[in-house]
Order: structure tokens, then sequence, then C-alpha cells
């Protein structure tokens, strides 16, 4: 016999044996779609919740920043015949330019792996209004290149996004904390005697209270003056395709460059540790709910087999072979998973809009499209190998005795 | 539909050649329940098998099943030697050549009294053609039952239940047709109404029926009476015609 009529058969037997025990069916049912729901539900929410961090962390900072060596004390090799004994104090890093740094933006440029490139120069800087004192950082840009690694102009509250010319933009509570608004002058002193008074174009807001509170965007030759380092910057910011191989490309890049090539994923350490600790903890979860989903499908299938032995017996007694049996049992583990998961898989999907609609909404979860397909898949294949154990031993039953089983 | 089987000889339907069969071999538990059992059956015959409980009946009805294996001797249905074939080839040659009808009617509860009767054609090709359906209502039409066809097993009497087991039986036109006490359960008036089944498809279809009894009335009624005691066969003899 040719294995889809056989499997019709196996179909159908499958099908009524499970409508036959309706309630151990729906029971069952139940548990698995509670267990999808949680993994569907869990799985949208956690991977909704890191994209979140991710991209507000990133949303602020670059992804990889070019940075000029450290200065380091340079110790004379002693001669073959003498100990040297050294006492060294680490050098004092002052402000210095990366040398050639129009090469190396040039460079940079050209990588395939990286999608923008800014210059900058920063340095610390002393803002005055009146009486009102507040340190600063001094950010010289360019702004299009610099709008391409933060979009900054999509964060203004006030004014706008213009920093050339005697023109900065502000943070809100730097503007707070001086009492600034557009229009205003502010005196920027960078020690030294070097100081300007520079208009306040706009106001910005990127939600982070240290930068909101210090930074000052400027323009850059404004910026190398006040920090003495004409035509020099400190820093190459870049962003980069692939985040999460960010830390790579900046070891390809300090290669490359012989400069310093600091990766988000370095300065963010306890954050992409935290990330990681909860991955591990949601892929904790899924296993162990998708265990005793699969263990309900088993233990229920056991039950079921003990139930119908006298069924199987007459059935191989009518000439069924075992292979089919065998298949009747595995087809009803799957079915439990495939008709449990996707109800699960619709609660859970359903509870993920009802968080994004009655929840926080400190951020929207997206549902991942393939999600419930690939809960379902999984759940479906879950239900068949939990059916293996009870299967093989129903087609393992000998006709003759199953018969008289009472 | 038997004709992927080996032609057999003449009429011959069953036939056993000094069959043994023991239990727990190789263990200080070793017993044989029937010793070397000769039995011819031919093709028409209703036979009974009587004997006292304990006489090895089940075990010769599992053997001539093929739902066990004789220990020595030869088994042959429809001439097709039996002993030394693996389960699938046993298993395929229940479905072709066999009917069983047991004492407990054993229905299976999630399906109706048609898709039971319709159980071994579904075993043995998938989904029942026009032509499948039509004979199996027209079996429960000859067990009396074709108004039945859509309850359910549970919904209908012990004997109702036996005659849906023997139109299951029938279904494949097997060549035998074993039935293992199927009046053991039933009432006088019922079991009589099986018998009578019995006589008239043994008539009809020419199919040879071994029916395992304790009745010696209804054992008398068949053509032919095999006793067993203690796995001997005691005596095999035609029965003067009742009727």
């Amino acid at each position: 016999m040719r294995l889809a009529d056989s499997l019709w058969t196996e179909w159908k037997i499958a099908l009524r044996f499970l409508l036959d025990n309706r309630m151990q069916t729906l029971l069952i049912m139940f548990g698995i779609a509670v267990g999808s729901a949680v993994i569907v539900f869990i799985t949208a929410l956690i991977t909704g919740l890191q994209a979140n961090v991710v991209e507000r962390t990133l949303g602020t900072q670059a992804h990889i920043r070019i940075l000029p060596p450290d200065e380091v004390n340079r110790i004379l090799p002693a001669d073959d015949h003498s100990w040297p004994l050294v006492l060294e104090s680490p050098r004092a890093q002052r402000l210095r330019s990366i040398i050639n740094w129009q090469d190396v933006r040039d460079v940079l440029d050209q990588d395939a792996q990286i999608l923008a490139v800014s210059p900058v120069i920063s340095g610390p800087a002393i803002a005055r209004r009146g009486v009102a004192r507040a340190s600063v950082a001094l950010l010289g840009i360019d702004p299009p290149r610099y709008q391409r690694i933060i979009p900054l102009a999509d964060d203004l509250i006030a004014g706008q996004f213009t920093v050339g010319a005697g023109h900065a933009v502000i943070g809100k509570e730097l503007a707070r904390d001086l009492g600034l608004g557009i229009g205003d002058k502010l005196r920027l002193d960078a020690g030294e005697g070097r100081e300007a008074v520079v208009d306040i174009a706009g106001i910005f807001e990127l939600g982070v209270r240290e930068l909101d509170a210090r930074y000052v965007y400027l323009d850059l030759k404004q910026a190398q003056t006040l920090l003495d380092l004409p035509g020099g910057v400190t820093v190459i910011d870049t962003t980069v395709a692939e985040i999460f191989e960010a830390d790579q490309v900046a070891e390809r890049l300090a290669r490359l460059t012989g400069l310093r090539a600091e990766s988000w994923m370095e300065t963010n350490g306890q954050l992409l540790n935290a990330l990681a600790s909860q991955s591990i903890t949601t892929e904790m979860i899924r296993v162990f709910v998708g265990i005793s989903v699969a263990f309900g499908i088993a233990s229920v299938l056991a039950v079921s087999v003990v139930q119908r032995t006298r069924e199987i017996g007459i059935l191989r007694a009518m000439g069924s072979p075992r292979g089919q049996i065998l298949r009747v049992f595995l087809l009803q583990g799957g079915l439990l998973g495939l008709l449990g998961s996707a109800c699960g898989g619709g609660v859970g999907w359903g509870l993920v809009q009802v968080f994004n609609l009655f929840g926080p909404r400190l951020f929207t979860i997206p549902v991942d499209p393939t999600l419930v397909p690939l809960a379902m898949l999984v759940a479906t294949i879950t239900g068949v190998l939990a059916a293996a154990m009870p299967a093989r031993r129903a087609a393992r039953y000998d006709p003759a005795v199953a018969i008289r089983y009472v | 539909m038997s004709e992927t089987l080996p032609a057999s000889p003449a009429n011959e339907v069953l036939r056993l050649e000094q069959v043994r069969k023991a239990f727990n071999i190789g263990t200080p538990l070793e017993t044989e329940v029937l010793h070397g059992i000769d039995l011819r059956l031919n093709r028409g015959e209703l036979a009974a098998l009587i004997g006292p409980s304990g006489s090895g009946k089940s075990t010769l009805l599992n053997l001539i099943g093929l739902l066990d294996t004789p220990s020595s001797g030869e088994l042959y249905v429809l001439g097709q030697a039996t002993r030394d074939s693996d389960d699938e080839a046993r298993t395929h040659l229940r479905n072709q050549a066999i009917g069983f009808v047991f004492q407990f009617h054993h229905l299976i509860s999630a399906f109706s009294v048609l898709e039971n009767v319709l159980m071994p054609l579904m075993i043995r090709h998938g989904k029942p053609s026009h032509a499948d359906i039509d004979l199996a209502r027209g079996l429960l039409d000859e067990v009396g039952l074709a108004q039945f066809a859509d309850k359910k097993p549970t919904q209908i009497s012990g004997g109702q239940q036996q005659r849906v087991a023997i139109a299951r039986a029938l279904v494949t036109r097997p060549p035998l047709l074993l039935a293992d006490e199927p009046t053991g359960n039933l009432d006088t008036r019922s079991a009589q109404s099986v018998f009578e089944l019995f006589h008239r498809i043994n008539a009809q279809f020419g199919c040879a029926i071994l029916v395992v009894t304790h009745d010696p009335r209804l054992a008398a009624d068949c053509g032919r009476t095999i006793q067993l005691v203690d796995g001997h066969i005691v005596s095999d003899a035609a029965n003067p015609p009742s009727h």
C-alpha cells in the first residue's frame, strides 16, 4: 500500500482517537496553549525590549570611536650588564589631535562595513552666563556628517540645528541650569584665556541627563580655536552596518590605522552582559516550558495507549502493520502540538498587542511575523518527538495479548 | 481481492502439520500447551472447536489467526507456509485472508458502525471507495443492521455489536473466518441468531468458518466438531445434519 493511502487511514484514526477522548484532548491542548503563549509572549517581549535598549543606547553614541593612541613613557633599555629599576608615573593625557585625520577619514569613507564617518573635536570648557557657571564638553562637528551618526535634528526641542558662525546648540538641562533661551548669549571659557561668546541657535533633548547637561555643539573651526588645536580633531566617530560585529570591526580598524578604536560593545560591557544574561534566562524559560509541554503530551498519550490497548490489538488483528499504529500515535502528538500552539500562539500575539495598547507604553514590542509560525513548527515537532515513546510501545503490543486486555 | 496470494492446493484453506506450542521455552517454567496438532480446513466448511477451559483452544486460534507462531511444526494458510514469515508478512496475510470475530465484539468506539465495518479495507488501501461503502452497507443489511450504520457502537446492544463485528470480519471476503467464543457474552436468543448468521454466510460466501464455543448445542449445529483436550485433538468428526 502506498504511504499516502496508509496516512489517510492513520490521519482518520488519530483524529477520531483525539475527538473521542474530548476532555483529555482539551485539557492537554489547554496546557500546550498556555505553554506556547508564554513562549511567544516572552520571546516577543525580550526581543523587543533588547532591540529597544540597544537602539536607545546607540541613538546617542557612535558605534566605533577612533582615538589617538595614549601617550606613554618610553623607557630607555638598560645596557646588558645592569638591572634597571623603574619608577614610572603615567603620563597626563593632554588633548591631542589625530595625526593625518583627513586621510584616516577618507580611508574609512571607503570601508564597506562602515556606514558613516564623522570627525569631531571635543574637549572641556566652562560655560558662563552672568554669575552661573557650568562645566561643559565642547564638541566641534561637521553637521552633515555628524547627523548621520546621531540624528540630532530629530531631538531638537527649540530653535534650529545651526552651529556655524558663532552659533551653538546646547542640551535642555544646560539651558535650564543657565536660564538660556534661543538667541541668548553664552560665554565659553576653555582655559588659558581662550574664550568665545556664542548665540544659542537650538536646544536638544537626547533623553540622557548627562549629555543634555554637558554637550555644547559648535562649528569645527570654532571648537578647534577654543581648544587650541587648529586644524585638528580628537576623535572620529563611525557607525557600522552590523552593530553586533562592531568589536571585530574596531579591532580591524585599530590594526588598519594604528590608532585606538573603541567599539560601543567595549564601552557598554555591562549592558551587553545584562543583555546576554537576559537572553540566557529567556532561553532557559523557553526550554523548560517546552520540556514540560513535551512531558504533558507524552503522559497523555501514554495513558491513551494503555486505554486503547484492546483497540490497538484489534487493529493489528485486522492486519494493521506496526508502522501504521506507530504513525497513528505520532500523528496525535503532532496534532496536539500544532493545534495547541496555534491557539497559544494566537493568545501570545494577542497579549503582545494588549501590552502595546494598554501597557506602560515605554516602548512598543514589534512581533516578528515568523515568530508564531515558528513556534507552531517547533511545537509540532516537539509533539511528534514526545509521542515517540508511547507510539513505540503501542506498535510493539503483541496483538494476541492486547485483544484480551481488559 | 486475494489474487496476490499463491494458489492453494485444491480447496484447502488451512492446514496444520504437527503444530506444537510451548511457552517459557528454555526456563524451568516451560510448558507445552499444544502437542502436535494436525488439522485441515476446506473452503465452505463450518467447524466448531470445543474443549474445556485450559485445553489450548485460544492458543490454537491465535496460531491459526497468525497472531502467534508455533514452536514447531508448520501452519499453512491458503497453501502458504507461515512459521518463518516475519511480522509484516503475517500482518499482511491476516488482512488478506482472515476475518476475526472475538468474544467481546471489540468494535472501535471512536468510529461509527459503518466505519467499523470498513476498517479492514481502510487498513488495506486507505480511503474507502464507493464500492467499498456499498459492500459494507450490503453486509450490514445482511446482518440486519442497515439502519444502525451511522450509530456509534455504544448505542447498540451486545448482540447487534457482535453482528457488526461479523460484518466487519466479512468485508474483506476472507477465505477463513475465525470466531473466538462469539456468543460467550450473549443471551441464548442472540447467540442463536449469531449462529444462524454463520450458517447463512457460510452457505452464501463459501468461506471456511472455525468457531470456538462452549455451547454443545450450537456446536452440534455445525457441520463438523473438533474436540481439543489437554492440547490434543481427541475427536474430529462430521455432525449429522440437524436441519
